[in-house]
């Protein structure tokens, strides 16, 4: 099995990885480019705690490989934060006790971050509808909801 | 959970991906949006040696109204499909059935090409399919073919697709005036596979049902049209007393499997009633109401 020599832009910075083909694109994250942030869930497709950004648009990533993303720009959680001012999305998430156990978070976050940049002001039911991929087992949602409103606010 | 070792291949045009699959044979599966796939994989419920990547090659994603049918290219996204302002007027069973399809996430990779291509009862794209009388066209080194929906799906995840054929696109037809349609899914949460869904196509001509579709989803081996209840609804007026027979015919063509999702009983009850309520649907959208 051959293995492949893969460019993928995280968040801004272009990083290089000699990935096997089955590699996943959270693995990738988490492992090669130690990127812990993204969470691993279920790994079933189904909770989007390792949601990211693939060329802006929210992706589980325990459901793409890594070659997938080369020459692609992935945007993960490290890279809200920008020269120590956390995102408007991370400041809603802290200010609404957006996050309990806080695993699911950076899922919801990005997703969050990717609905704001399409749609900067959501009502309560696109919110919610847009989440709808994004699991939290604390059941936080009321406050996530008021989070992601909060952000769409301060812009 | 990691996939079992395959290679990857990612072609650049088409006629490479279909050289590529016709070399390769039944050691190869075609990789699109990958939300079926790659979870199967992961689940070692295949194993291919080899995975040829369509995602790269350019000018499959169109979606299009072209000499009589909606064109879905193979690299339609789901959130396209349900994005699209001429879907959202034209086809409303388009929107109902691609809204309910796993989540919003998965749906910004998952293909409606692939939600057929997969072969799975449980998608939903095959009963509306079935129920708009759309056709697939097959492409293969050699040559092309057009499929009706209704013959693609030959068996529990096997399709007319041979191993060296892509299915490159779906065609609808273009609504005539006076039909409208509806997808109703029946599900635990959000995100699951039905545990059942009723597709309804109507076409209406001074106030009586000239043509019906109907097609149901995860209430067979493979998913079912339901051809009596579309016979018995032809000539009849769109109302309730059709709708109950014809909802008693399709719940007589379903054969689901007991499962987590339900008894057999009750799933051909759910068949019976959904259909109604997608019949009910399709009807006032038909008359504009």
């Amino acid at each position: 099995m051959a293995k492949h020599a893969i460019t993928v832009a995280v968040n801004g910075t272009p990083r290089q990885a000699e990935v096997e083909s089955r590699l996943l694109l959270v693995h990738l994250l988490r492992e090669n480019f130690r990127l812990t942030g993204t969470h691993i869930g279920c790994d079933t497709t189904h909770c989007g705690a390792c949601t990211v950004l693939l060329d802006g648009v929210p992706v589980k990533s325990c459901t793409v490989l890594a070659v997938q993303a080369d020459g692609r720009a992935v945007a993960t959680v490290e890279g809200l934060e920008k020269d120590g001012k956390l995102d408007p999305i991370q400041e809603g998430f802290m200010q609404e006790h957006g996050l309990q156990c806080g695993y699911c978070t950076p899922g919801m976050l990005m997703t969050g971050r990717a609905l704001l940049d399409r749609n900067k002001t959501p009502s309560e039911e696109e919110i919610r509808r847009a989440i709808s991929g994004n699991l939290c087992r604390c059941t936080g949602y009321v406050n996530i909801v008021k989070a992601v409103q909060h952000a769409a606010a301060a812009k | 959970m990691i996939p079992p070792p395959f290679d990857y291949h990612a072609p650049k045009t088409l006629p490479e991906a279909l050289a590529l699959l016709g070399r390769l044979g039944e050691e190869a599966k075609v990789l699109s949006g990958g939300q079926s796939l790659l979870p199967l994989l992961k689940l070692r419920f295949a194993q291919p040696a080899h995975l040829v990547d369509i995602g790269r090659i350019p000018g499959l994603d169109y979606l299009e109204e072209k000499d009589g049918y909606l064109r879905i290219g193979a690299l339609v996204r789901e959130s396209a499909l349900e994005a699209s302002p001429l879907v959202r007027s034209k086809y409303p069973i388009l929107v109902d059935t691609a809204a309910v399809i796993a989540d919003p996430i998965v749906r910004n990779l998952a293909t409606v090409c692939g939600n057929l291509a997969h072969g799975d009862p449980a998608n939903d794209h095959p009963a509306t399919m079935l129920a708009l009388g759309a056709e697939v066209v097959i492409t293969g080194a050699a040559a092309s073919r057009t499929v009706p929906v209704a013959q693609f799906f030959t068996g529990l995840f096997s399709t007319a697709l041979a191993p060296s054929e892509v299915l490159t696109e779906i065609r609808v037809p273009v609504p005539p005036a006076g039909s409208g349609g509806a997808y109703v899914k029946l599900e635990r949460k959000v995100g699951d596979f039905a545990t059942a869904g009723a597709a309804a196509f109507l076409v209406l001509k001074g106030g009586v049902i000239e043509r019906a579709g109907i097609g149901l989803t995860n209430l067979g081996p493979t998913p079912v049209k339901a051809a009596e209840a579309e016979r018995h609804l032809a000539g009849k007026k769109p109302e309730e007393a059709a709708f109950a027979e014809a909802g008693r015919l399709a719940a007589a063509a379903s054969s689901p499997s007991a499962d987590r999702r339900g008894a057999v009983d009750y799933k051909k009850e759910m068949a019976r009633v959904l259909t109604v309520r997608a019949l009910r649907r399709a009807a006032r959208r038909a008359e504009g109401r």
